[in-house]
């Protein structure tokens, strides 16, 4: 269905012995934002990892963005984007290398990075190797790394944390509500999140312990965080 | 192929940059030729012990080089930047193998001159275009197998050793058939041509193995 | 899930069965080398288990390529096997063919046999092969990497054959022959029957192993799934797969 961002039936993950991931179902429309609650060690970033393509499920149908997940991985990656806790950048690089790395792999015209820059206000320490500048900023570049090649599925994990103050606003633009985009958002705040979501699965040690509306969720973050 | 031209790209402006690398490699060398100098109490060596002198110093440093190769990519999150990336994940072997290659090529540049100059008898001008033959087809096999075994070992928890215990053995064929080859080039009085036999062996080796490195690589990255 | 205890007893019968009679062969039947007396008979244990050995590290190769294309974990654990069988039966043809060096030639280790050496760098290579598996936590992507492994060293075997054989030519005749290589009639058949006799023995034992292994795997599996995954005690670290 064309209008369907992801859909997961029954996916299952195991880290060795252990289950990350369990039996976990959901459908999301395109243009629609699901957040992703639970404790540490739910699973929320493992199903991240899973939707932009970096680990494998081991048992379940997963389709994102129309295409069946393993085995059409590599059409899916020019199309989603992942801001994880890692910022993915070269310390020893500055800001702008870094970027033009990335626009480069993606296929993405180099013009897209000084954009980019200009977005978050990095343009004057764009020069300055990553390793020399503040949390903040690097998050800001780590933000124009995720959005670089326009994905039309956007992967957050914890997407505002690190960032100062001033810069949450700038990077709204880049990665809020607005354009359109689908999005999938984890968050330690579960009520700023639900705010910003259509569609919110609740966690529980790898369990899909509730998928519903904004509204249902609010009645059942206590049972998810107890 | 553009892709793992970005990553070679990538990764020389880092080695520029940091000098990380190369300088250790080749401080590494020389260092080593001093030890040969006190271990064989021999002021020149000339034909098959020169060879071999030669041969191991640089096998060595080559795992001190490879050892380095991956530690970006695994410490700094390359590893996922790239798999999240529409690329062929072959890329990044083709690149990393490269920049081995160019590694050990500008090592070469300063060890063997300074080879010549500490330890080889024999003049070094006329053995030169045979020797850097040699060395070439060399620098192949070890560029290849070095970064297979690193990518291998970066994820191991023993990283620094699992490298060069795997690859030592698997580079043995490709040590005994550089030290044959140069014999002969470095003895006193020698044609100046290595003997084909050997560069022959060591270009088998190259092909199996790149063959081989290019046909199991895309199973290290995967998860 | 496959049963390895099928056939088991036939296959112990007749590996019992060849190794009584290549025994009772090489100490009656086969005749006595001129040269070197008693001790050549050695070679009907060296030999046979060399071969069976690097036969034993190619399989295992083979095995992990099964892994690599299907995903199914059993092919790890039976190229696992494989390898470990082999490399017991690799020391075991190494010291065997250093023992007939020592008789025949008077030193417990000679450079110049060129398939003694390269014996010697494959067995250092697949030493290696279970402190890499230990050095990889998660089982998933330890049984992977093994199979990487087991593959490229699978390459290597013929290659470092080739070289090694190469290095040795023109320089030094090959000592641990048996006059300049056509065996007589009662020797080949000997030979023949004793190589038989290694190589069933190899398979028995593979199929031990793999029945224990197998059937491990089997009990924790179904204790986690019938009793829950807290009644199942974490396994550690482990080289082995699990």
């Amino acid at each position: 269905m064309p209008d369907t961002a992801i859909e997961l039936r029954g996916l299952t993950r195991r880290f060795g012995e252990r289950t990350a991931l369990k039996d976990v179902s959901l459908r999301l429309e395109r243009g629609k934002t699901l957040a992703v609650l639970g404790r540490n060690g739910a699973g929320k970033s493992t199903l991240l990892r899973i939707l932009s393509t970096l680990l494998r499920p081991h048992e379940g149908d997963i389709t994102v963005l129309g295409e069946s997940l393993p085995r059409r991985a590599f059409a899916v990656r020019s199309r989603v984007g992942l801001l994880g806790h890692e910022p993915l950048l070269y310390r020893d690089l500055t800001g702008r290398e870094n970027l033009s790395y990335h626009a480069r792999l993606y296929g993405a015209p180099t013009a897209r990075v000084d954009q980019l820059l200009a977005t978050v206000q990095m343009g004057a320490r764009a020069d300055d190797p990553v390793r020399t500048l503040s949390r903040g900023m690097v998050q800001r570049v780590a933000v124009c790394r995720a959005v670089l090649h326009e994905p039309e599925l956007l992967l957050l994990d914890e997407p505002r944390a690190n960032l100062d103050p001033g810069a949450t606003e700038l990077v709204e633009q880049l990665i809020g509500r607005g354009n359109g985009r689908t999005r999938v958002l984890t968050s330690h705040d579960p009520e700023a999140a639900i705010e910003e979501a259509d569609l919110v699965l609740g966690l529980r040690d790898g369990r899909g312990l509730f998928v519903g509306t904004p509204a249902e969720a609010g009645g059942r973050l206590q049972e998810l965080y107890r | 192929m553009r892709a793992a031209l970005t990553v070679l790209r990538k990764d020389l402006t880092l080695e520029l940059r940091t000098f990380e690398t190369v300088p250790a490699m080749a401080l590494f060398s020389l260092t080593t030729f001093v030890i040969f100098h006190f271990g064989l109490d021999r002021s020149t060596v000339s034909g098959q012990l020169a060879a071999g002198v030669l041969t191991v110093t640089l096998l060595f440093a080559a795992l001190l080089g490879a050892g380095r190769l991956f530690v970006a990519e695994r410490e700094q999150g390359g590893f996922d930047a790239f798999l999240l990336a529409p690329v062929d994940r072959n890329a990044m072997l083709i690149a990393k193998a490269a920049a081995l290659f160019i590694f050990l090529a500008v090592l070469e540049l300063v060890a063997v001159p300074a080879f010549a100059l500490l330890l080889l008898g024999p003049p070094l001008w006329p053995r030169l275009l045979g020797l850097i033959a040699v060395l070439a087809l060399a620098d192949l096999g070890i560029a290849v197998i070095g970064t297979l075994t690193s990518a291998i070992a970066i994820h191991t928890r023993a990283r620094d050793l699992i490298g060069p215990i795997v690859g030592l053995p698997l580079l043995i064929p490709a040590l005994i058939a550089t030290a044959r080859a140069a014999g002969p080039l470095l003895q006193a009085h020698s044609s100046g041509s290595p003997p084909g036999k050997w560069l022959a062996v060591l270009a088998l080796y190259d092909c199996v193995f790149g063959l081989v490195a290019y046909a199991v690589f895309d199973f290290l990255l995967q998860e | 899930m496959t049963s390895y205890g099928k056939g088991l007893r036939a296959l112990t019968l007749s590996t019992v069965a060849t190794v009584t009679v290549a025994l009772a062969l090489v100490f009656f039947y086969a005749p006595l080398d001129a040269d070197q007396g008693f001790v050549q008979k050695i070679f009907y244990l060296h030999v046979p288990l060399a071969i069976v050995s690097l036969c034993g590290f190619v399989l295992g190769g083979l095995l992990a390529i099964g892994h690599l294309r299907t995903g199914d974990r059993k092919w790890d654990l039976r190229s696992y096997v494989a390898i470990h069988m082999a490399l017991i039966f690799g020391i075991g043809g190494l010291i065997t063919g250093s023992i007939w060096a020592k008789a025949s030639w008077g030193h417990w280790w000679v450079w110049n046999e060129p398939t003694l050496v390269s014996f010697l760098i494959v067995l250092l290579l697949f030493a290696t092969y279970q402190p890499l598996r230990f050095s990889i936590e998660d089982p998933e992507r330890q049984a992977r990497y093994a199979s990487v492994f087991a593959i490229v060293a699978g390459a290597f075997v013929p290659l470092n054959f080739i070289a090694v054989r190469l290095a040795q030519q023109f320089v030094h005749p090959r000592i641990l022959t048996l006059g300049g290589g056509n065996l007589p009639g009662s020797m080949r058949l000997t030979f023949i029957v004793s190589l038989i006799g290694i190589a069933l023995l190899y398979a028995t034992l593979w199929k031990y192993e793999m029945a224990a292994k197998s059937a491990r795997m089997q009990a924790r599996r179904l204790r986690r799934s019938l009793l829950g995954g807290d009644a199942v005690r974490p396994l550690g670290r482990s080289a082995a797969p699990s």
